[in-house]
């Protein structure tokens, strides 16, 4: 009996968590598609779609239906094991970030204490780091299960390009850990809803730094080189259709979430909402309004998001190099030590 | 070198300064030029229920015309069809009967007229043929159709409504047709 010993309650008020943050994760990166075009025509003084539904409300939900109604095709010669695995990989990567960002305080429902987080583990940023590099595994697989040379190039493109980019990240992320003085995430964030600065503050370049190699990351815009469409085709996912297409495009906007709520959670106060007092109202409400909060920081980064990649266009390979290996890894180890500095300064 | 206009200019090739090359400045430049368009008036025309006003002299789908009494002004000349550089225009001619006179302004009148839209050029040479002022070109186009024969439109296509028992179309018709 003593397998049974431990607390059920609290195992089913996690995979009730998990289940809400998985579906509404899904439903936001559905309306992220959505924002995306419609963004996109704003920026290009066009309406966008608005023909399904009011506003073209509905278009998110006509495409995921064209997607799922489309003929599934595997090439002969792919490899098809790997084939199916990889949109899945990519998918189940970058859901797994969102197990370890606080979504709000403590709420208190039938005598009880939940945290608004599936796990709060004194590791937390290693772990993103761990799932985030799993994510290239999905378009790696990927690419190369299609058996075709186009797929592989951009495989192998998203494969350096996350590599390269990855160490600078870290390296902004330490300076940011230097002055935190913890891995938990919870940790971080109630740091700086506890009244103090938010991160970014004292860590304009690590932000900055941060921020590009996300973008870089979620192979976006100027960083999308493994999508070159006019190079490469199509990309890693040249050969997928119907919703092994989708779970791979839907991949991008899941990171694209995921990374905008680290991003808000480490740099930008999390669930806290500046000037704003959270002990004056009930707990629960003060939770609701923290979970309001970070959705609101999430989707002006996501906007942001959006907003470079219609500004600006795609890099040359040679120059995402440059970028990534003689300017960002250097500015980071340079932030990395100018913290260092000024910490010793300090104390 | 001496240069043959004075719109020549001299291609910068100066190595980029420490702050052009961490392109920041520049994207950031960018991206307000980016953000001031999400407040500028869109040029677009959101077709089936906003339509591109034409201008009066647009050249668009052919009506045939009636007199202040109704009648159809036609009378099977086949001037517009010797006109028509598409040879886009058949019609079959047909004598007026006793009674018919409300109906036909003319002792001979067109029993079938039609147009064939996909060969019509809309030159406008059927108009300028026509010595009773029977064929016009409007201001609409032909909207799209699934077949081929659907683009052969005959005189109930084209024919304008009676003024007489129809008012409201006809007038209708008439302002389109400017």
């Amino acid at each position: 009996m003593t397998l049974l010993s431990f607390d059920w309650a609290l195992v089913i008020e996690k995979l009730i968590l998990i289940v809400i943050i998985v579906l509404t994760t899904l439903l936001i990166t559905l309306y992220t598609t959505f924002g995306e075009r419609k963004v996109a025509a704003i920026l290009q003084d066009r309406p966008g779609p608005n023909r399904a539904g009011p506003f073209g409300l509905l278009q998110p939900l006509a495409d995921g239906l064209k997607l799922i109604m489309k003929e599934e095709i595997i090439p002969t010669s792919a490899s098809k094991w790997l084939f199916i695995l990889g949109p899945g990989l990519a998918m189940t990567a970058s859901l797994m970030t969102s197990a370890v960002i606080p979504w709000g305080t403590d709420i208190h429902l039938f005598g009880r204490t939940i945290a608004l987080q599936v796990a709060d583990i004194n590791i937390g940023i290693l772990y993103i780091f761990a799932v985030v590099s799993m994510g290239v595994y999905g378009i790696m697989i990927g690419g190369w299960a299609s058996n075709n040379k186009f797929s592989l190039m951009s495989a192998l493109r998203a494969a350096s390009q996350a590599i390269s980019y990855e160490i600078a990240m870290g390296l902004a992320l330490i300076a940011l850990l230097m002055t935190t003085g913890s891995l938990s995430l919870k940790t971080i964030v109630a740091d700086q809803a506890a009244g103090n600065w938010w991160n970014v503050v004292y860590q304009p370049l690590g932000f900055i730094i941060f921020f590009i190699c996300a973008m870089a990351e979620c192979n976006r815009t100027p960083f999308d080189l493994p999508e070159a469409e006019n190079e490469l085709n199509f990309g890693y996912h040249q050969e997928y259709s119907s919703m092994k297409l989708g779970f791979y495009l839907f991949a991008e906007y899941v990171n694209m979430i995921m990374s905008s709520a680290i991003m808000a959670s480490m740099y930008f106060g999390g669930y806290d909402l500046p000037f704003f007092d959270e002990t004056t109202v009930a707990p629960n409400i003060a939770a609701m309004i923290g979970v309001g909060t970070l959705l609101i920081k999430i989707v002006l980064f996501v906007f942001l998001f959006m907003w470079i990649r219609w500004t600006i266009p795609r890099f040359r390979y040679d120059q995402l190099m440059n970028l990534g290996w003689k300017t960002m890894i250097p500015l980071a180890l340079f932030n990395m030590l100018l913290t260092g500095a000024l910490i010793l300064a300090k104390l | 070198m001496q240069t043959l206009t004075n719109k020549a200019l001299a291609v910068q090739r100066q190595p980029m300064t420490f702050w052009e090359r961490l392109y920041l400045i520049n994207i950031i430049k960018g991206m307000m030029i980016t953000f001031s368009h999400m407040f500028k008036k869109q040029p677009t025309i959101r077709y089936p229920e906003q339509k591109r006003e034409f201008s009066p002299v647009f050249r668009g789908l052919h009506v045939l015309n009636r007199d202040e009494e109704g009648r159809e002004r036609c009378t099977a000349c086949g001037l517009c069809a010797v006109a028509c550089p598409a040879e886009a225009i058949t019609m079959e001619a047909a004598e007026r009967m006793e009674g018919e006179e409300n109906i036909y302004r003319e002792e001979k009148y067109a029993a079938k007229y039609e147009i064939n839209m996909l060969r019509c050029i809309f030159c406008g040479l059927c108009e300028e043929a026509c010595p009773k002022d029977a064929i016009y070109l409007s201001e609409t186009f032909a909207p799209a159709n699934y077949t081929r024969k659907g683009f052969i439109y005959d005189k109930n296509d084209l024919l304008i409504p009676n003024p007489l028992t129809n008012a409201a179309d006809y007038a209708k018709a008439k302002g389109v047709q400017a």
